[in-house]
C-alpha cells in the first residue's frame, strides 16, 4: 500500500492503494466511477480507455503506480457542467453509438488521437482507432463524428 | 405456452410473473384508485373478440403498457430491453403516435419484470413487427377512452373531437379543451370501449417515420448509462466463479485456502458452485487464482477438424419444411446438374460488455439487475433455483451492452442471485472474457449440402437441400423452382441428441439464417456461372416474388450494377435473403490479395425493404450495424475447440471486425407503405458472406465454400 497522488478529472486526488492495482478497478470499484468499461482484461478492446496526460491509455492495464503524479481524465470528467465536449456531441449527432458500451473509450481514444492531430485525414482517423473494438457495428458513424469535430470530413460516405 | 411463429427462443414460459408485477405496479405509480368506470361484462366478450396473433401472454389491460400523469407525463412500459438496437426510441414513437401525446412527454420503461408487461425476450427482430401491434393497440385504446371522457365531458359527440398532444380540442368551440393529465388526473384507465379503435392509417403518422432523436444518447456519451455491473448495491461484493476448463468436466477436488488467507475475501460452496468474493474485483481474481482444483474431463471426441463428419452422421430425424414437385424422381443431363457441400464454423457472440448481473436481496425478496435479452424467463430460472414465489424475484434490466442472441441465456443472473442469497450481501458476477467465450452459447457449426439442375433454358428446375445444424430459419429457398425440397437436421436451439454440439449453442443475430443464405445465394451463382449468365439476370429469370425482385432491382441500380458472367475479375456480388418479414439485396465490391487470400470490401449497397419504417436513421443504424459486424462471421470469426475446451478465449485469437475493413455502406429503403413495419435488427446481416463469396468468385474464379472465408481458405480454393 502506497498514497498515489494523481489529478482526476481535474480534482487532486490522494488514494493509499495497492499500487500495483490496475487502474480500472480502483476507477470503478473504490471510486465509483463506473463510464471506465471492462472489456477484456487485456488491453485488446479499448473499453476501459481513459486519459493519461492527453494519451489514450488501456486502464486495466495501466497500475496505480503509473499514474502517480499524472492528470487522468474519464469519460465522467469530459463534459463542462452539461455542456458537451465537442467529441460527445459529434458522436450524439452522428450516432456514433449502438449498445454504448464502447462508447466512453471510443471517445476518450478519438479525443487523444485530435490531440496530437487535430486535422486528422480518414486513414490516420482510421489507423488510430483500429484498436479500439464495437461489436454493434457503429464504425462509420464514429469516423463521421470524428471527422465531423476535426473539420475534415469528406460527405457523401456513410 | 408462449413461442412465436418463427421460435427463436431457448426458454419457453408462460407470463407466471404479470399479476404479481401489476401489483406492484399500482404501488409504485398510482394510489389505485378507479378513476373511470368499471367494466361491465359485455366489454369482458370484446376482449376474447380480439385477434390473437402474436399477442399471446401479452396482458389486454391498457394500464399495463401505459401510464398517463395529472401533468401529462406519460410512461410506456415495455417487457423488451435496449440492446443497442433503439427499442426505446421506436417504442416510445410508436406509443406516441397512436396515443396522440408529444414524444418528448413519453419516458419508457425497459424489462423490470415489476413494472413491465410480460414479454418472452428481446430478439428475433420481433420488437416492432409483433410487439409494436400490442403497444399500439393499446395507446389506441387509451386513446378511445380519453375522447369518451372528453365527450361527456363536453356532452358533444366525439366526433368533434380533435387530439393534438395530449390535448382534447372541441371543434368549433375553442374554449373547451381539456388535457389527458386532466382526464386521468394519474389514474389507472378502467374504462372500455365497446369496439376496439381502429390504428392510425400510416399516411396520418406524423411520429412514427420520423427520425427522432435517440433517448440513450446523452447517457451513452457522458458515462452515466448504467450497465448491470455498473449497479453497486452498498456493501457489494464482486463474485469469481470456479469454472472448468472445459465442458463436461466435473469438480473432483478444490482447496480454497490459499485464496482465505486473502484480507477481505469470502469463499462460498454450495455443491458445484465455487465462488471467491471481494469488494474489489482485481482482489477477487488474484484470490480465484490461488483456488486449487482438480476437474474430472469428460471431453466429447471432436475438434474443430472432425465436427462436419460428427455432425451429419450424428444428426437427428429431418424435418421437412418446404417441397414441391418430384425431388426423387428427378432426371436431368449430368452436365446440369450441380452439387455442392458448404460449411459453417461455431462462431461468437461477443458482446463488448459480458454477461454481467447484481443481486441483493431485502426482506426476502430477490432483486436482480442483469444484463439480459430475457428479463421475464431469467426471473423465472431465478425463481426456480432459489425455490421462490413470483413475487419474491424482481428482474431489472439496465442497459444491454449488446446482445446478439448470446444474452437470451443468461446464467450469470442466477449465480449471482444465488451468491445474494448465501451470502446476505449483494453480489456482482461480471463474467471475464475468458468466461465469456467459455459460456458463450455459440453460433452453430453446419453442413449444407444441395443438390440441383438447370433446364436448357437456365430455369432451374431442382432444388434438394439439406441443412445440418443451422436451422430452418432462411433455409427455404424463394425461387420458383418445380422441384424442390428442403430437409433440416437439428438447428441453433437443439433438437440434436445430447452431445451433438460439444458446448452450448443457440441464436446469433439472425439465427441459421445467414448459414443458410451462404449456401443458397453461393449455390445460386454457381449456376449463374456455369450458365455463362450474370448473376443478377439469372437471379430475375428465377425469381417471381415481386418484393424480391423490387429489392434486387433497387440495389443494382444503386450499385450500377453492370450486367457480366462471373468470373469477370470486378470483384463484385450479389446475394438475397428474406429474414423476419424483410427482404434484402445486397451487393459488394471486394479487393482481393492473391498473394494473401486476404479480401477487403470496398463497397456494399444493400436494398432493404422491411414495410413501414418507424425510425429511418435508427433503421440505418441497424443496416450499417448489420454488415459491419457481418463482415466478422464472413471473414474472422471461428471458434477453435478441442473436445470440451474452448481455445479462444479472448480478442487476440477471436479477431471481430475492425475500423479498417469497414467498407463504403449505401442503403435503400424500399418504399413500402402497404407492408406493416417487419423486423430491422437482423436481416441485413443474413446475405453478406453469401455476396463476399460471390464477389470473391468474380474477382478470382474461386468458389470459397466455408465460412469465415479467413486468408488461407480463400488462397485454398484459389489452387488449381
Amino acid at each position: 500500500m502506497r498514497l498515489v497522488s494523481f489529478t482526476l478529472n481535474g480534482k487532486p486526488t490522494r488514494l493509499t492503494v495497492d499500487e500495483d492495482r490496475m487502474l480500472l478497478w480502483v476507477l470503478r470499484d473504490d471510486l465509483g466511477l463506473t463510464g471506465t468499461k471492462f472489456g477484456c482484461g487485456q488491453a485488446l478492446c479499448g473499453a476501459c480507455t481513459v486519459l493519461v496526460n492527453n494519451e489514450a491509455v488501456r486502464s486495466c492495464a495501466t497500475s496505480m503506480k503509473d499514474v502517480q503524479g499524472k492528470q487522468v481524465v474519464t469519460i465522467e470528467g469530459l463534459a463542462t457542467g452539461d455542456r458537451l465536449h465537442p467529441i460527445q456531441e459529434a458522436f450524439v449527432t452522428h450516432l456514433g453509438f449502438q449498445c454504448g458500451y464502447c462508447t466512453p473509450g471510443m471517445i476518450l481514444g478519438a479525443h487523444a488521437l485530435l490531440h496530437k492531430n487535430p486535422k486528422p485525414t480518414r486513414a490516420q482517423i482510421i489507423a488510430h482507432m483500429d484498436e479500439y473494438l464495437c461489436r454493434c457495428g457503429a464504425h462509420v458513424r464514429i469516423i463521421q463524428a470524428i471527422e465531423s469535430v476535426a473539420g475534415t470530413a469528406q460527405g457523401g460516405v456513410r | 405456452m408462449n413461442r412465436e411463429d418463427d421460435g427463436n427462443e431457448l426458454v419457453v414460459d408462460g407470463p407466471t410473473t404479470f399479476p404479481v408485477g401489476r401489483r406492484d405496479f399500482l404501488k409504485l405509480t398510482s394510489t389505485g384508485v378507479l378513476v373511470l368506470m368499471a367494466v361491465d361484462s359485455a366489454h369482458g366478450v370484446q376482449e376474447t373478440a380480439r385477434p390473437q396473433t402474436g399477442r399471446q401472454g401479452y396482458p389486454t389491460d391498457v394500464n399495463a403498457y401505459l401510464h398517463i400523469g395529472a401533468d401529462n407525463h406519460v410512461t410506456c412500459f415495455v417487457g423488451k430491453v435496449e440492446l443497442g438496437q433503439g427499442a426505446m426510441t421506436a417504442l416510445s414513437q410508436l406509443l406516441a403516435e397512436d396515443l396522440d401525446v408529444a414524444l418528448s412527454s413519453v419516458e419508457i420503461v425497459c424489462g423490470d419484470t415489476d413494472l413491465c408487461p410480460w414479454d418472452m425476450g428481446t430478439f428475433g427482430s420481433l420488437s416492432i413487427r409483433s410487439f409494436g401491434p400490442v403497444l399500439r393497440d393499446a395507446a389506441a385504446e387509451a386513446r378511445g377512452v380519453l375522447l369518451l371522457l372528453a365527450s361527456e365531458r363536453f356532452q358533444v359527440p366525439a366526433e368533434k373531437l380533435g387530439v393534438k398532444a395530449g390535448v382534447v380540442t372541441v371543434a368549433g368551440d375553442a374554449a373547451k379543451k381539456v388535457t389527458y393529465g386532466q382526464l386521468t388526473e394519474g389514474k389507472r384507465i378502467e374504462r372500455k370501449l365497446e369496439s376496439r379503435p381502429a390504428l392510425k392509417p400510416v399516411k396520418a403518422f406524423t411520429i412514427v417515420g420520423t427520425s427522432a432523436p435517440r433517448r440513450d444518447a446523452q447517457d451513452k456519451v457522458t458515462g452515466k448509462a448504467k450497465y448491470a455491473g455498473d449497479i453497486v448495491p452498498a456493501g457489494a461484493l464482486h463474485a469469481r466463479v470456479l469454472r472448468p476448463p472445459a465442458h463436461g468436466a466435473t469438480l473432483a477436488q478444490v482447496d480454497t485456502s490459499a485464496a482465505e488467507k486473502i484480507p477481505g475475501v469470502r469463499v462460498i460452496r454450495d455443491g458445484d458452485l465455487v465462488a471467491v468474493l471481494h469488494e474489489h474485483r482485481d482482489e477477487a481474481d488474484k484470490a480465484l487464482a490461488l483456488v486449487k482444483a482438480q476437474f474430472t474431463r469428460n471431453d466429447p471426441p471432436v475438434d474443430n477438424a472432425t465436427i462436419f463428419d460428427h455432425l451429419v452422421k450424428k444428426a437427428p430425424r429431418g424435418q421437412t419444411p418446404a417441397s414441391g414437385g418430384d425431388v426423387a424422381g428427378f432426371m436431368g443431363p449430368a452436365d446440369r446438374m450441380f452439387e455442392q457441400i458448404y460449411f459453417d464454423s461455431y462462431m461468437a457472440h461477443a458482446p463488448m460488455e459480458t454477461h454481467s448481473a447484481v443481486a441483493a436481496v431485502e426482506n426476502g425478496k430477490v432483486t436482480v439487475w442483469a444484463g439480459t435479452q430475457t428479463p421475464f424467463p431469467v426471473k423465472n430460472q431465478i425463481m426456480q433455483a432459489l425455490r421462490l414465489p413470483a413475487d419474491k424475484v424482481r428482474v431489472i434490466t439496465p442497459y444491454v451492452g449488446g446482445g446478439f442472441g448470446g444474452k437470451s441465456a443468461s446464467r450469470q443472473a442466477v449465480e449471482a442471485a444465488r451468491l445474494a442469497t448465501l451470502t446476505g450481501k449483494p453480489v456482482r458476477v461480471v463474467f471475464s472474457r475468458d468466461e465469456e467465450f467459455f459460456y458463450d452459447t455459440f453460433r452453430p457449426a453446419a453442413v449444407l449440402k444441395i443438390t440441383s439442375a438447370l433446364d436448357a433454358s437456365n430455369a432451374i428446375v431442382l432444388w434438394d437441400y439439406q441443412v445440418y445444424a443451422a436451422g430452418e430459419r432462411g433455409a427455404a429457398h424463394f425461387y420458383n423452382i418445380a422441384n424442390h425440397r428442403t430437409t433440416v437436421y437439428g438447428g441453433w436451439g437443439g433438437g440434436g441428441t445430447a452431445g451433438y454440439h460439444p458446448f452450448a449453442i443457440g441464436p446469433w443475430r439472425a439465427p441459421g439464417a445467414s448459414t443458410n443464405a451462404f449456401a443458397r445465394e453461393s449455390h445460386i451463382d454457381v449456376m449463374a456461372a456455369k450458365a455463362g449468365m450474370d448473376p443478377v439476370e439469372f437471379r430475375l429469370k428465377n425469381l417471381t416474388d415481386p418484393r424480391m425482385i423490387r429489392a434486387l432491382k433497387a440495389a443494382a441500380a444503386k450499385f450500377g450494377w453492370v450486367p457480366k458472367a462471373a468470373p469477370s475479375g470486378r470483384g463484385v456480388g450479389v446475394a438475397c435473403g428474406i429474414d423476419a418479414g424483410t427482404y434484402d439485396t445486397l451487393m459488394v465490391e471486394v479487393v482481393v490479395d492473391k498473394a494473401t487470400g486476404k479480401v477487403q470490401v470496398t463497397r456494399v449497397v444493400c436494398a432493404q425493404d422491411q414495410g413501414v419504417i418507424v425510425n429511418p436513421e435508427g433503421s440505418l443504424q441497424q443496416v450499417e450495424g448489420c454488415i459491419t459486424m457481418g463482415l466478422g462471421y464472413t471473414f474472422s470469426e471461428e471458434i477453435r475447440f478441442k473436445g470440451g475446451e474452448v481455445l479462444d478465449k479472448n480478442f487476440d485469437t477471436y479477431p471481430i471486425p475492425r475500423f479498417s475493413q469497414v467498407p463504403r455502406i449505401d442503403t435503400v429503403f424500399i418504399d413500402a407503405p402497404d407492408v406493416p413495419a417487419q423486423g430491422c435488427g437482423e436481416p441485413a446481416i443474413v446475405p453478406l458472406g453469401a455476396a463476399v463469396a460471390n464477389a470473391i468468385f468474380d474477382a478470382v474464379g474461386a468458389r470459397v465454400l466455408q465460412l469465415p472465408m479467413t486468408p488461407a481458405r480463400v488462397k485454398a480454393a484459389m489452387k488449381p
